[in-house]
């Protein structure tokens, strides 16, 4: 069993844990994921690891209550357990030598842009990050970019906040003005990472995207979250759990992996309704 | 003593009626009753050469423990099979007996062999259910050993290193304990229970079993070192799932087997967990002849699937998979489409709506005819496409169950361990490996291959170990 030792509500939908797992905490760099589940006979759940506190031996995770484990996960106060915790699991990602970078976050994607940020800022790059949100009320870790970032753009797709549009119209900007970088990062929704991959593509502008696919053991089992890259011409399947999950933007079949994305939809809102519909059943 | 029991013909197993068994997911052989064990043990010789013996990759003093059971003391067969397996409940049930102890009975010379798994079993069963005699905690002889991968090769490494007083830890990357036992092989063939029980009787012993671990990537094999351990037997199995690389394999509804099974077994899609998403019904299609593949279908059978097909290049002659499982599933209903290979899988596709839900899932799979060409470098002869024979199967969902390629994540972590050009841990006859008081065996230095067999390795890995660390 593992503790929770923070419990902090970032914003309506998305919660922080700082989670007891000293060796994990030990070896976490940023980029990495560790599985959870919540309960026993639960569904095994990869996250991203959003930080960790070497000092007291915890983990960082920051997540969106989207389904059923996220919801029940949601639930879990300070002080209490859940019931397995494992990593860092997947390849870091690669930082060295690298000067001039943009990152470019999108929902709670964000959460998994900031050590990154963090860490490129650390070794002394110049950090552009653009971050961007469905509206005002979804905003997160804005402070915490600020004080990584030397240039921070704030979207919302509904201008309730910072600048109005999402995040490839700042990105577009810079790379029109001429701007060079030595690397975009990109983590968020599928459809928002292959958009940044476009807007790139003519400035011929490295693009680095996050994949965060289903996945059962994230260990190089299982086979679930293989997805398709063009390899000069060629498909080859690479597995994000053990191979990834960073991959080169340019390379990667988003369309295929946004259909796999979408194999369980049904099953999920079932079990979102029905863990919701548990909760209510414990409040009355 | 009774006579020998002279029928040419063994006693038959139980199992559950096929058309019963086909809708449920309750193990499919009941196992002896103590008069069938004991007249199946009348029909053993004890020959004083004891050639089934030298068939069993871990030695088990086979013709021993069968007197024990002639003699109704059930107890004592059991003592015996433990000193030399950690695990009887599960060989009992999926060693290939028939190619291995059994294959060497002189009664099946003339007749049948000895039904010495089925006696295994049997014992093994017995002892769980009605012995209440705790293993002895052996005298600690101070030394820490730790074991990668909780699975057949593991728990038997650590099984025999306990009983000689080792402080053993096993390290388990999932969050249950028995690797492929739990993950993989189905509950209708293993039941999860009998692998806790093992367990159980291995922590009673003194075995330490730490969950969670990845070890490659939560802590690395020279750090184990570090913490103390004095030598390291790497278990960690087979790996990442092979695919065909033809097109479509990315639809929704390919699965490879492991993920098919792992999400059956180990997350309990079986019991129709409500966190578990699985596809189920339809018409299945799994690529592959061994025993995983027979065991991807019948779980699939089982888990509500109109129609099942076995899809195998070669003929029924060359089948990898076990007889006995072949003859299950056939009884069960599987279709077996041989000498047929897959070239394509299909998927929806409505031209007049891109957001209808079916799209991108899988509707069926073209394959070709295949027909036997001249053997290979190993004899096995070489399947051949019939030209002109494409035809189409309409399924739901396909399973790839063709293979696995070894696991990355000890080898990139684990500065100067040798692999071979597949992979695989390489290691010498004792399971040592090119590093210093790291020993490896199962899957992970083989590819796939058996239970009994990683189990062999784990064993002969215990006592490199025993040898090196006793020095």
């Amino acid at each position: 069993m593992y503790k929770i030792v923070e419990k902090k509500i970032l914003n309506p939908t998305v919660i922080q844990f700082y989670i007891e797992a000293p060796l994990v905490a030990n070896k976490a760099k940023p980029g990495q994921f560790i599985i959870l589940r919540v309960d026993e006979d639960g569904e095994r759940i990869p996250l991203t690891v959003a930080g960790v506190n070497k000092e007291n031996g915890t983990v960082k995770i920051i997540f969106q209550v989207v389904g059923g484990t996220t919801k029940k996960l949601s639930y879990k106060e300070a002080g209490e357990y859940i019931q397995d915790f494992v990593g860092p699991l997947g390849v870091a990602t690669h930082l060295d030598g690298l000067k001039k970078v943009c990152i470019v976050g999108g929902g709670v994607g964000c959460a998994i842009a900031m050590p990154i940020a963090e860490a490129l800022h650390k070794n002394g790059a110049h950090v552009t990050s653009i971050i961007g949100f469905r509206n005002k009320d979804l905003l997160i870790l804005e402070d915490e970019f600020k004080a990584c970032s030397d240039t921070l753009h704030v979207m919302t797709d509904d201008g309730s906040y910072g600048k109005y549009g999402n995040v490839t119209v700042p990105l577009k900007a810079m790379l029109e003005a001429g701007d060079k970088f030595d690397m975009i990062i990109t983590i968020g929704p599928l459809i928002m990472m292959k958009f940044v991959v476009a807007t790139a593509r003519p400035y011929g502008t490295p693009v680095t995207a996050s994949m965060n696919p289903i996945m059962i053991d994230g260990t190089g089992m299982c086979g679930g979250c293989r997805l398709t890259l063009n390899v000069d011409g060629k498909k080859v399947t690479k597995f994000a759990c053990v191979d990834g999950p960073d991959f080169n933007g340019y390379e990667i079949d988003f369309d295929e992996a946004m259909s796999r994305g979408r194999m369980y939809s049904d099953f999920e809102r079932h079990a979102y309704e029905n863990s919701c519909n548990l909760f209510k059943k414990e409040v009355q | 003593m009774a006579k020998t029991n002279m029928s040419l013909i063994r006693n038959a197993m139980p199992t559950q009626d096929a058309k019963v068994r086909a809708h449920n997911f309750d193990e499919v052989a009941l196992g002896y009753t103590e008069e069938q064990a004991i007249d199946e043990a009348m029909r053993c010789l004890n020959c004083k050469n004891m050639p089934c013996v030298d068939g069993c990759p871990v030695k088990i003093h086979i013709p021993e423990f069968i007197s024990k059971i002639k003699d109704g003391d059930f107890e004592g067969a059991y003592q015996i099979i433990t000193k030399s397996s950690s695990l009887p409940a599960v060989c009992g049930r999926v060693c290939p007996q028939e190619s291995q102890c059994e294959s060497k009975c002189v009664r099946g010379i003339k007749g049948e062999s000895v039904g010495i798994g089925r006696l295994e079993r049997f014992v093994a069963d017995w002892h769980n259910t009605f012995s209440t005699e705790e293993p002895a905690h052996p005298v600690s002889n101070g030394h820490r050993v730790a074991i990668v991968g909780s699975g057949p090769s593991g728990l038997t490494c650590a099984g025999d290193l306990a009983k000689k007083g080792y402080d053993v830890t096993v390290y388990e990357a999932l969050h249950t304990a028995g690797g492929v036992l739990v993950y993989g092989i189905p509950e209708f063939r293993l039941p999860k229970k009998i692998v806790a029980k093992e367990v159980d009787t291995l922590k009673k012993l003194g075995v330490h079993i730490e969950t969670n671990v990845v070890i490659g990537k939560t802590l690395t094999i020279d750090e184990l070192f570090e913490i103390g351990y004095e030598a390291v037997f790497v278990g960690s199995g087979a790996g990442l799932p092979n695919f065909m690389g033809i097109p479509g394999e990315s639809l929704k509804g390919v699965y490879s087997a492991n993920e098919f099974l792992t999400r059956s077994n180990l997350m309990k899609a079986y019991l129709n967990s409500p966190e578990t998403p699985i596809m189920k019904g339809g018409k299945v299609a799994v690529v592959g002849g061994g025993n995983v593949a027979m065991d991807a279908a019948r779980t699939a059978l089982r888990l509500g699937a109109e129609k099942v097909y076995i899809v195998y290049r070669r003929s029924m002659e060359e089948l990898p998979a076990r007889r006995e499982e072949v003859e299950h599933a056939e009884e069960e209903g599987i279709e077996f489409r041989l000498l047929c290979n897959p070239i394509e899988i299909l998927g929806y596709n409505n031209p007049d709506d891109t957001r209808d839900p079916k799209n991108g899932f899988v509707r069926a799979m073209i394959c070709v005819r295949m027909e036997l060409g001249a053997p290979d470098e190993r004899g096995r002869r070489r399947p051949v496409v019939i030209p002109d024979s494409e035809f189409t199967i309409d399924v739901d969902s396909v399973i790839m169950s063709i293979g696995t390629s070894p696991n990355p994540l000890i080898k990139s972590t684990t500065e100067g361990l040798e692999v071979n050009r597949w992979g695989g841990i390489v290691v010498n006859e004792d399971g040592l490996t090119s590093r210093n008081a790291v020993y490896a065996g199962g899957d992970a230095v083989t590819g796939a291959a058996t239970v009994i067999s990683a189990m062999g390795a784990g064993k002969t890995a215990a006592k490199a170990i025993d040898d090196y660390l006793s020095k």
